[in-house]
């Protein structure tokens, strides 16, 4: 435990005054996935929503590299990346802006030319220069995607990934995580649907007391 | 870090550039929060003379709190408000990024309507003159203290009213060193007084109002 | 952690629920007292006669408004740093009494204002920033309706005190400075050469009593606040059950 990278201690959530789980604790390593599984309203996106620091828990504390997030929040927040239930997309600007304008908001130089390759990997390559507003909900989430991958952050923090996308968008999610999970990253991400990930470690956290059927992972 | 700011300035810049409707209703709300006032008390040039100051700088503070409550609830719809404060930047930053932004924007043209509405109530050259300069050193004010509002009130109901109950109060400084010192020019009292003290004011909400807007903005999120 | 023991709201709430009555006399009792003195005691005014004696409420009303939201700016303050529960929960129970002083402040001030000028409203400088503290409580008061989280809620409300309270005096000083400049009425109530020691005593007597009235408003609506937030602990429960 004391040399993982991301660890949780006797955390405790609440929204309103409904206790959404206390006492919790795990610990993740780099090349491990995190899979919080729950029903609705069970508290997972307000789990990822604590481990992003956008939230501050009840009790306990999330801890990165042994420290807490609290008190060193700028290099945590450059070593994690966040995609919650919006995409954080532009509608007024084409891909390669929202891109552009991502990568300077993280305090990044803008590489254009892998911009247009990480988009054209995920399938946009039609639509680099059509304003975000008229591609569909898929091809804007990929568009968060190609963000995702261009931050270049160890830490995944992934509510819903698969939301929106179709059969061949999952396998290509699939694939990054794997990627991404084999290069050394880590993933924590909530998902209703299944995973095709083999060769991964994969840790399973339930949220919430409403037992579920378990989900098929391998 | 300045990276980061310029980022930001960028950024929105370009969305209002890509938005140009929103920009000009701002605009023409000024215009004509101001034209209904003659209409209102009559078209005597003494009495507009002597009412112009006061009323362009209060039209000034409506018009830039109708853009306000968006400075940043659109950015919070689609999700990038959350990117943006999850960046290795301090959060004090984007509030200031895009509070000053929100001048360039909203503010500036203010400053180039402005005379065109002083002519109107019948101000001297030298009285617009002053009128540009309280403007000057008063919208960056507005857009300060009002990024206070928009962050507090981010997501809720009713947010544009309450954004302006909230932070109308708090302009009421910098309307009366505004509005004054073009009375003081127009009196002969002379304007240097009312404009230092709007400086204080402004250099004094640059230094205060960036750190509540961040730490309401996280609170907002939260 | 003996500092701690009564930020706990367990423990507070006992020790308000023991202390209330004795505010609460007190403030009944000096209320009379001060009224006493404000209606039989104080001379009559050379100048203003009889119409003069409503500064006795309103002076005090004009002071707990301000006095009160600085406190609250201070619990604020206080429940931002330390993130205790109780200090947010003063600021809450506060802002209604201070909005009804102030609401006090300019009722009386406009009945003092219809003999002393002839007009129900003049924009005196004290007035006019009692009515811009008004705008200040009702903003805070309407913050809080509009956030239905009471953490939000919290946080939101005591960063809009924070800001307010800097802003006050400044807002106080710009009045004043319009005020002077457009020659408007005022009449100093403190500086007035008739001041008689007893008028002074009337008046300090009576601002006690507004605090004390204050303060035991105050824990009446903590108590209430307390036992809203804290229903799902055991010794709520516990209480509630001894109670029915």
């Amino acid at each position: 435990m004391p040399d993982a990278l991301l660890s949780v201690h006797d955390l405790a959530c609440a929204r309103g005054d409904r206790l959404l789980f206390k006492g919790m604790n795990f610990a993740l390593n780099s090349g491990e996935l995190l899979l919080v599984q729950g029903g609705n309203g069970q508290g997972k996106t307000s789990l990822l929503r604590l481990l992003t620091g956008l939230s501050s828990p009840e009790e306990g504390e999330v801890r990165w590299r042994g420290e807490p997030i609290r008190g060193q929040r700028e290099a945590y927040h450059a070593e994690m990346v966040y995609l919650g239930h919006a995409n954080g997309v532009k509608d007024d600007l084409n891909p390669v802006e929202n891109l552009r304008f991502a990568d300077g908001l993280q305090g990044r130089a803008f590489d254009e030319a892998r911009a247009i390759v990480t988009l054209e990997r995920l399938g946009l390559s039609r639509c680099l220069d059509l304003p975000c507003r008229v591609l569909s909900f898929g091809q804007r989430r990929r568009v968060a995607l190609s963000a995702l991958l261009l931050a270049g952050a160890i830490l995944w923090i992934l509510d819903e990934p698969l939301t929106g996308l179709d059969i061949h968008a999952v396998a290509l999610m699939e694939g990054l995580i794997r990627d991404h999970l084999s290069a050394g990253g880590m993933v924590v991400a909530t998902t209703h649907q299944a995973l095709n990930l083999e060769g991964v470690i994969v840790q399973r956290l339930l949220v919430g007391n409403v037992a579920i059927p378990e989900l098929a992972v391998d | 870090m300045y990276r980061f700011l310029l980022a930001v300035l960028r950024r929105d810049l370009t969305l209002a550039a890509r938005r140009r409707g929103d920009w000009l209703i701002a605009q023409f709300f000024f215009v004509m929060v101001a034209s209904l006032f003659p209409l209102g008390v009559g078209p005597e040039p003494a009495m507009l003379a002597r009412i112009g100051p006061g009323v362009l700088w209060v039209a000034a503070t409506l018009a830039s709190l109708l853009s306000l409550s968006r400075l940043f609830a659109d950015d919070h719809r689609d999700g990038s408000l959350e990117h943006m404060v999850l960046s290795p930047e301090p959060t004090v930053l984007l509030v200031l990024g895009k509070s000053l932004a929100h001048w360039l924007i909203y503010g500036i043209p203010l400053l180039l309507i402005a005379p065109v509405l002083g002519l109107q109530f019948n101000l001297s050259w030298e009285a617009i003159l002053v009128l540009d300069l309280s403007l000057l050193l008063g919208t960056p004010i507005l857009s300060l203290l009002g990024g206070v509002g928009a962050a507090l009130t981010l997501g809720l109901r009713g947010g544009g009213v309450l954004l302006t109950l909230l932070i109308l109060p708090l302009y009421v400084p910098a309307l009366i060193f505004g509005a004054g010192a073009v009375d003081g020019v127009m009196a002969g009292t002379g304007a240097e007084a009312h404009l230092s003290l709007l400086g204080a004011f402004f250099v004094l909400s640059l230094m205060i109002a960036p750190w509540i807007a961040a730490a309401a903005l996280r609170v907002s999120l939260e | 952690m003996n500092l701690y023991t009564y930020a706990s709201p367990a423990n507070f709430y006992t020790l308000a629920g023991r202390l209330i009555p004795w505010f609460a006399w007190g403030a009944g009792i000096l209320t009379l007292w001060g009224l006493y003195i404000a209606f039989f005691l104080a001379p009559t005014d050379f100048q203003q006669s009889e119409a003069y004696r409503i500064i006795f409420i309103h002076v005090p009303a004009a002071w707990m408004s301000m006095f009160i939201y600085l406190v609250m700016a201070f619990w604020g303050a206080i429940g931002l740093a330390f993130n205790t529960r109780l200090s947010f929960m003063m600021a809450r129970a506060l802002a209604p009494t201070g909005a009804m002083f102030t609401f006090v402040a300019l009722w009386t001030g406009a009945w003092w204002g219809k003999p002393m000028w002839g007009a129900w409203w003049v924009w005196d400088a004290r007035l006019t920033s009692e009515l811009i503290l008004l705008f200040l409580y009702v903003g805070i008061i309407a913050l809080w309706a509009a956030i239905d989280d009471i953490k939000r809620g919290d946080r939101a409300g005591s960063l809009l005190t924070l800001i307010g309270s800097i802003n006050v005096p400044i807002i106080y000083f710009s009045v004043k400075w319009w005020n002077t400049l457009h020659q408007g009425a005022s009449v100093s109530v403190t500086k007035a050469p008739s001041m008689a020691a007893i008028m002074l005593q009337g008046m300090l007597i009576l601002s006690i009593a507004a605090w004390l009235y204050t303060i035991a408003v105050v824990l009446v609506r903590v108590r209430r606040i307390i036992l809203e937030r804290e229903r799902q602990t055991e010794w709520v429960k516990a209480l509630l059950e001894k109670e029915s």
